[in-house]
Parts: structure tokens; sequence; C-alpha cells
């Protein structure tokens, strides 16, 4: 019989602040500038500088171990992380090793099996600062460092070895992300590397509680690429120990080119950190009613969010989690209602028509066209009769084309839904006299005809025939004669 | 006397009567450093053309309100940054640096009207008792030029003794302020850590660093610490305290001041001339009416390897900035390892690569507990001890320095016998407090011999209290070491006879 294995995973995820200025300077954030155009003698550690906390990141990061069920230490300090690389101006990174801001914390992730939810413990929260960028471009023997983003906060989250599957660690950090991004403390964007995962992971016979040699995966810049990564890696180790390989304890890339993770640095030549305790910054211990304060910040979480929308709006598993995963669809979606929709049709028509328009421009939503009024005003339109369901989605279309009013667009298009007992009429009594032989084979009980009349009526009429009027019409003609 | 001879309130009161301008001021000091600097060799760099500039405005503005020390020629340790002029550190590793910005010390005391004549010689980083360590020269003591003038201060102390500045600025990690102070003959005050701002400040041990004044009295260090201390937003580590007039507390009478001796400070085996001194030091003290008292401070003896545990690993990190990628020396490696290597081996002396070796090795895996954790119990056991001390007496008095002025070269070759020449200033960074050294007393060879006062956190007044009502009793800080002229005519260069 041939032993079963278990897959053990804990991530490490950074994930940059949205401050306004770096962690321990007043140089600015943004991206996308001339290399080194947002620097100063402390981000580039120039000789004598010192750093001053941001205080916003520090409130950044309370927020997050506490939307993250953390405890907040009430005492915590920065620690220096010395090695040498010419992105790392002063030598060290300013991080936090034994006394980080949030320690024990958990989140729920969806296990994608009949909704199901699993805890998965979070170790600790710290902040440290971010490192600049090395350079290598052009044909010279030189390369280049560009320091804008040295001294940009981050923030590092450590789980707990909870994870069991691929599946499992994509799910996480889709709830990290989708935290992160409701508190408003990180854009979560993984292709920009505003969010960067690590993974750890190992696999041990099912039922074994001694956890196997663990790998370290980096370079996976994508929610994809984290999943691909580790389904790699468990391959890999379970053929290697099942041919009687020893696991070894190292670090490896994912590659995305080969699918492949490949060795980059053994345990051995792992580097000696030398943390200790940074002197240049005092250790802080965040006052419990500023605490208190940061805790009734935060707003309603995913969670229960998706709870709620079950609740009190009657929706499905499945549309609430949708709508709840991120905070702007979830807005949009309760501000429809709150505008008067029916919120089954509002939550079909923002997963359907809105998502998919949203998806072929690339845009999201907080960059839709269409507000949740526009929505409300068509789906009144079609409870009036004025257009029909069908002819709504072409006016819908129209509004988040042209942000015009659906009345606009009704007007314009003529789209007005035909109801007119005498103009409805009128058509279907030339469609039967136009159609002899359909006409006899209906009334002879070839029921099946009657589809045949109503696609008639609907092409005559150009969609705009109200459907209800044409089948009543319909059927009192045909079998009237 | 003169002019050159006179200290801040000398020069202030002359500039105050209108009897010379700020300009002739500077005019006597470039001449006296003309005369004498070719054998002292207490400046890196000199600034003459700012210098006059700076005195200019001064004149223009006047001495009014915070304009303290308008037109007082001052020099500046080499490793306070200073923008747009050199900042070497005395090492080859930042031997054309220029900062693009400025210290908080300078940029007050410029604030406050100093004037800067120049940038003063140390022990390469800081990191030295004699100015030995200096990558460029070794600076003379100028009451025998044959002797180190301590370290690492050594240029700033030199420069007050010799009449080369009114007074100076200079940083005490161990005793880098007190030491040179004393041994030439000068006042040398290191505040409370937090005190003043480190901002600016090339970090040597960064929990233990601070910059102070070297003056040739002790209301003149008042003064200057009235400039230069209080809250800066730019360093988290000052102290949001109110400053008060340290000028004030000159003046005042000791009587009822509890006068701590250590016990563990007057061991057997210490130089005899130097116990003379600071025991009769104490005895003028009592005989104005303070109250000596014996207190124990037991962890003395762990002060020195607690010290150079902490004070290396913190310079190992402080350092590592130094990597020939972004200023300052650099030699071309074949690869960036090899640029690194090549950087750091030439860029950097013997000693300064001692100290980050031994402090690479103290935070390593494994070996962090046994040598920097328990340094910083020892740290604490120290603190401790001053605060016991503290309850019995206001303030602690002790030798500076166990020796007067050794010879250039006589501890160079044996690290550790350098090392001790710290052992009464040590204890004092490791605990936070401030010191003050001041003349008590001549060698027999006529070198000076200092008297450390030590006192609780931010209650630098008592040090000024007794400090100056000690050197009110006594003629030491009158005397001037007698330095022959290099061009013998330092009355030719016009300084103004008084
Ligand atoms: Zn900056």
């Amino acid at each position: 019989m041939s032993v079963r294995y278990e897959t053990v995973i804990g991530l490490e995820v950074h994930a940059q602040l949205l401050t306004e200025s770096k962690i321990f300077c007043g140089c600015s954030t943004k991206f996308g500038l001339p290399p080194n155009s947002q620097t100063c003698p402390v981000c580039t550690g120039m000789p004598g500088s010192l750093p001053v906390l941001n205080e916003k990141a520090l409130l950044f990061t309370i927020k997050t171990g506490l939307a993250m069920n953390c405890g907040i230490a009430p005492f915590s300090r920065f620690a220096r992380k010395n090695y040498f690389y010419p992105d790392l101006p002063k030598g060290y990174q300013i991080s936090q090793y034994e006394l980080p801001v949030c320690e024990r914390g958990h989140v729920e992730i969806n296990t994608g099996e009949g909704f199901l939810t699993r805890r998965i413990g979070i170790t600790r929260i710290h902040l440290e600062e971010d490192a600049g960028k090395n350079i290598h471009e052009g044909a010279g023997p030189y390369s280049f460092v560009d320091l804008n983003r040295a001294g940009t906060p981050l923030m590092e989250i450590v789980s707990e070895p909870d994870l069991r599957s691929p599946k499992e660690a994509s799910a996480y950090m889709r709830k990290l992300r989708a935290i992160l991004r409701y508190i408003g403390v990180c854009d979560g964007n993984m292709e920009q590397g505003s969010l960067r995962c690590d993974a750890n992971i190992s696999i041990r016979p099912e039922g074994s509680t001694k956890l196997g040699t663990k790998v370290e995966l980096k370079n996976m810049n994508s929610f994809k690429f984290v999943e691909k990564a580790l389904e790699y890696e468990i391959k890999r180790q379970t053929s290697a120990v099942k041919n009687g390989e020893a696991i070894i304890q190292e670090t490896r890339l994912w590659d995305t080119s080969t699918g492949k993770t490949h060795a980059m640095r053994s345990k051995e030549e792992a580097h000696d950190y030398r943390y200790f305790p940074e002197p240049d910054l005092v250790p802080f211990m965040p006052a419990r009613e500023w605490v208190e304060e940061i805790k009734a910040g935060i707003p309603e979480l995913p969670d229960a969010r998706r709870v709620r929308f079950i609740a009190a709006h009657g929706l499905s598993e499945y549309d609430a989690e949708m709508l709840t995963s991120e905070r702007a669809l979830a807005d949009w979606f309760e501000e429809s209602v709150k505008l008067g929709a029916q919120p089954k049709a509002a939550s079909n028509w923002i997963m359907g028509e809105l998502m998919r328009l949203l998806n072929e421009d690339g845009i999201s939503i907080e960059e839709s066209p269409l507000a949740p009024a526009g929505l409300v005003e068509l789906l009144k339109l079609m409870d009036s009769g004025t257009i029909s369901g069908k002819i709504a989605k072409t006016v819908f279309d129209g509004m988040y084309r042209s942000k015009k009013s659906a009345d606009q667009i009704i007007k314009e298009q003529g789209l007005v839904q035909i109801s007119g007992a005498d103009e409805l009429g009128a058509v279907i009594d030339q469609i039967i006299a136009a159609n002899p032989g359909e006409t006899g084979r209906f009334r002879a009980g070839e029921e099946k005809l009657f589809g045949f009349f109503v696609g008639q009526a609907m092409k005559a009429t150009r969609g705009k025939g109200n459907p209800a009027m044409i089948n009543e019409l319909l059927r009192k003609k045909l079998a009237g004669n | 006397m003169e002019l050159f001879e006179l200290g801040i309130e000398g020069i202030k009161a002359l500039l105050d009567k209108k009897e010379v301008t700020p300009h002739e001021v500077l005019d006597a000091f470039f001449a006296r450093i003309n005369a004498v600097e070719g054998k002292v060799s207490a400046y890196v760099t000199q600034t003459r053309e700012k210098a006059y500039e700076m005195a200019a405005s001064a004149e223009k503005a006047g001495n009014s309100g915070i304009k303290t020390l308008s037109g007082i020629p001052f020099a500046i340790k080499d490793n306070l940054c200073t923008k747009g002029i050199k900042t070497t550190c005395s090492s080859k590793m930042l031997e054309n640096f220029i900062a693009p910005y400025e210290s908080t010390v300078t940029e007050r005391l410029s604030g406050a009207g100093g004037v800067f004549l120049g940038k003063t010689n140390l022990d390469e980083f800081a990191m030295g008792s004699s100015t030995e360590n200096s990558a460029f020269f070794t600076t003379k003591n100028p009451w025998d030029l044959q002797r180190i003038p301590g370290g690492s201060s050594g240029g700033s102390a030199a420069a007050v003794a010799a009449g080369e500045c009114a007074a100076a600025l200079g940083s005490d990690t161990g005793g880098s302020i007190r030491q040179p102070a004393a041994l030439c003959g000068v006042v040398g005050l290191k505040p409370t850590y937090g005190r003043v701002s480190r901002y600016g400040l090339v970090a040597f041990a960064s929990s233990l660093d601070q910059i102070g004044p070297i003056t040739k009295t002790v209301r003149d260090a008042a003064m200057v610490l009235n400039a230069i201390a209080g809250r800066d937003p730019m360093d988290s580590t000052s102290a949001p305290l109110p400053v008060p007039d340290f000028t004030k507390a000159a003046g005042m009478d000791v009587k009822g001041l509890r006068v701590g001796i250590p016990r563990e400070y007057f061991i057997e085996g210490m130089d005899p001339e130097v116990e003379k001194a600071v025991k009769g030091a104490v005895a003028q003290l009592e005989a104005m009416g303070a109250i000596p008292v014996e207190v124990s401070l037991p962890h003395t003896g762990y002060a020195v390897a607690a010290y150079y545990i902490l004070a290396t690993s913190e310079a190992s990190s402080n350092l590592a900035r130094y990597d020939g990628v972004k200023y300052g020396f650099r030699a071309a490696g074949k690869d960036l390892l090899d640029t690194y290597m090549q950087t750091r081996a030439q860029g950097f002396g013997p000693e300064v690569k001692r100290r980050i070796m031994l402090g690479t090795y103290a935070l390593s895996a494994g070996y962090y507990e046994a040598y920097y954790g328990r340094a910083q119990q020892v740290r604490t056991l120290i603190k401790r001890d001053f605060e016991e001390a503290f309850r019995v007496a206001d303030i602690i008095a002790t030798p500076t320095s166990p020796t007067a002025a050794f010879k250039i070269g006589e501890k160079s070759a044996d690290p550790l016998q350098m090392y001790l020449s710290d052992i009464f200033t040590i204890s004092i960074n490791l605990a936070g407090l401030p010191g003050i050294s001041i003349p008590c007393g001549f060698t027999g060879t006529g070198l000076p011999i200092g008297l450390q006062l030590i006192g609780r956190h931010f209650d630098e007044e008592m040090l000024i209290r007794a400090a100056y009502a000690y050197e009110q009793s006594t003629e030491w800080h009158k005397r001037r070491p007698a330095l022959p002229s290099d061009n013998g005519a330092d009355k030719g260069e016009g300084p103004k006879a008084l």
C-alpha cells in the first residue's frame, strides 16, 4: 500500500502600505518617477542621517492586525537586519524581530467545498522598510541603483503552517488581499509588486504530526503562479521522497517561463542577518485609546458583509461571496439597493452585464462609467413595462458606453416597448396573412409552431413588442378565427 | 591676555562693548592658527572664507535675541555633517565626502551666531583615545607636543587648549569629549543621552553617541549647551524635555551638595598624581560646603567589556553603509563582492576594522546571547548602580582618565591598554548620564589632570553648578600651554594685545 502525503504550507506576505510618504523620511512613495528623484539623506543612507517613524505606517499595521484578529503588542520595537546589497543603502534593513507590532491572529478562508470556512492562523505582522531597485540596463559595464522605492513602508504578514493545498494558499492570499483593500492600507497589486508572497512548503505522511523539511519558494507574482509553483513543488517533493531522496532545506525560485522551481541557495548559504534592536528609534507603546480609535475606524469586513448580504438581501452564498470580494463592488451593490433596486435583480445585472463590460475594458468597479443610479433607473423602466428585458441589455450597454441616461437612449433609439393592442394586433394579422401554411398547420394541432409566430412578431417589432401582449394576441388570433 | 586666549564669555564681552568686531576676532584666531597649527595639527579642514562670511552676517545680525554666540569662533569635530564642507571622519573612506545637509547642532550653533573656523581631527570614525587612529595625522597635545591630546575629539580639545578657537564641538561615545578635555586641560561636557540631537553626527555607536561642548570655562560650556540642546524632530531619541538656561546654574553654591565618591574608581595602581589631584578637588568642594559620601558602583569592573561589545556591535552595522556604492571611497573590484571587500579593506584603518570584526562576531547567530545579550544585561546593572548611588549623592566625582596624556606611540601597539584609558568615562555612556571634565591640577611634568563629575539624567544643571563653583575657586583653568609659535611672530600677524 502506498503512503499518502499531506502538504503543509505557510505564507509570508509582503504588503506595501498606501502611505503618502516613506516610513522613515518625508519622501513621496509615488512610483514611476525618474530614478532617485524621490530621495533624501535619510533614505539614501547618508552618514549621520536618522530615521523618524511615519506614524501612519504604524497605524496601518495596527489596523491590519485588528482586521486580522491579532493582538496588538503593548511594547514593540524595530530591529536591524544586516546584509550587503547595492539596493540597501544603509547596509541594513530596518525591520522588526523579536517584538513585532501584531501577533497571534487569524483569517477565515473559503475552502471551496460548499462554502465551508477554515481558520488560518497568523503568527505575526510586522513593519519594515522596502529596499531600492538594482537596474541592469545598457551595454556599459555598470549596473544602476534607483532608491525611489527605498524606505517605502512594508508590512510582513506571516501565517502559521495551516494551509494544506495550493488552492487554500491562493484562497488565503485572496482573503488577505480583500481585507487589505477593504481597510485601505494596500492596493493589493501583485503584478506591480505591492503585494508579494513567499511560501514555506513541506510534505509529510498523512497522519504524521511532525513537520517535514521545508523549502522556501520565492518569486510568485500572481495568484495563479502561487498555485502553480506550489503544485509543482508538491510533485517534486513527493516524487523525491518516494524515490528515497531527502528533501534539502533551501530557497527555490519559481520560473514562470519553465513552470518549474529551481534552487537559489541552500541553508548553509543562508545569510546571518545579525538582528539587533534598532538604537536610532525608540520602542513604541501604542496607547490603548489609540488602538480603540483605530478599531472603531475599521469598516465592515468581507466575511461579515457576506453573511449580512445573505441574511438581509436574500442573496445566494455564491453571489454574496462574489459581491463582497471587493469593497467597492459591495458598495456599488448596496448603493443600488438603497436607491430602490430589487437585490437579486441588481446582483444579476452587476455580476452579469456590468462585470462583463468592466472586464472587456480592463477597468475596476471604481472606474465604472455607470453609477448605481443608472441601473436602478433601468430596472424601474423594466418593471413599468417601458422596455423588455432584451431591450434593457441594449440600453444598459448604451448607458455604459455613452454615459447617457436610460430614458435618453430609449428615446434616441426609439426603443420604447410596443404594448398597444391595436398596433400589435395589426402586426399579428399581417403575419398570419403572410404565413398561411404555418397558420394551417398550427391550427391543425402543430403546437410547437407557436414559437415561430412569436419570433416573427418580435422581428417585425424589432424586439420592442411587449412579449406578454404578443403572446396573448397570438393565442387569441390564431385560435379565434 | 591675547584675544585668542579668551573663551566665549571673554570675547562676547569685548564684542558687546564693541571693542572688537567679529572680523577682528577672526583675524586674531586665524593668526593664531597660522602660528601654531603646524605644531598642533588640530584641523583637518580650515574654512576661512566661510568663516569670514559667517562673521559678516553675524556682524549684520548683531547679538540680540537668540544670537547669544554672535561672532564667536568655533571648531567643529569632523564627524559632524556640514553642508558644502568636507566631513571626513578622519577616514580615507570619507576623505572627499561633502555632506548635502547640515547637522542639527551646527545649524543651531550658526543660528545662534557662531562662526566656524574649520573641522577638527579625530580618531577615525571616533574610534580611539588619542587621534592616532586618524587616517591623516596625529594631533599633538599643546602642553607637550610629544604627547597625544586624547581622543577621539582630540582635534577639538587641542584647538581649544592651543587658542586655535574660542570653543569647539566634540562627540562622546565612551569618553571622547571628557578624556581629551582632561588631557588638554580644558572643559568637556557630555550631556545626557537624548539632550542634544544626533542628527548629522556620523554614527559610531548610536545608543551611546552624544554631542557636547569643549570649552575654556564651565560657563562657556553652559552657553554652548543652551544653544544646541533640545528636542529635534529629526532625531527620535532626542528627549522632548524643556531646556533650562544652563548658565543660571553657574554661580549657585555647593553648600550641602552630596558628592559621591565611588569606591571602585579609586583602586590600587592608579596614577598617584591623578589620585592626589582628584582627592584634592573633592576636599576643595568639601571646604566650600559640599558633603563627600562614599558610594558603590559594583558593576564597574564589567563596564569596559560590555562597552566594547555594545559599541562595536552597533558600529559594525552603522559602518556597513560605506560600501563604495553611493558615496565616499570606492576601490574597483572585479565584481560586486570584490568591490565591497576591496573598498572596505582599503578605505578603513586597522582600528575600525578591528571593531567591525568584533561587533560582527558579537552579533553572529549562536553568539548573540552570550555577547550582545549579556552586555545589555550588564548595561542595565550599571544603570541601576548609578540609580542606587544617586539616592545618597547629588553628584559623583571621579578622575576623568587614569593617567595624564601619554606619549605618541606609547599605547598604539596595545589596543587593550588603549581601551583602558576610557575606564572612568565608559560607564557614564552606558548609563546615558551627563558628565563633565574640568581641570583639577597638573602633574609634576606640567600635564593637565581632569576631574570628572557625573550627574543624574537630564540634570546638567547640577553638573554645571558644582563644576563652576569648583572652577571659580581654583586657578587651573587660567593656565595656558606655552606653545612656541611657528613663525615666532604670533603677535605680528595682528592679534590684538589686550
Ligand atoms: Zn527620503
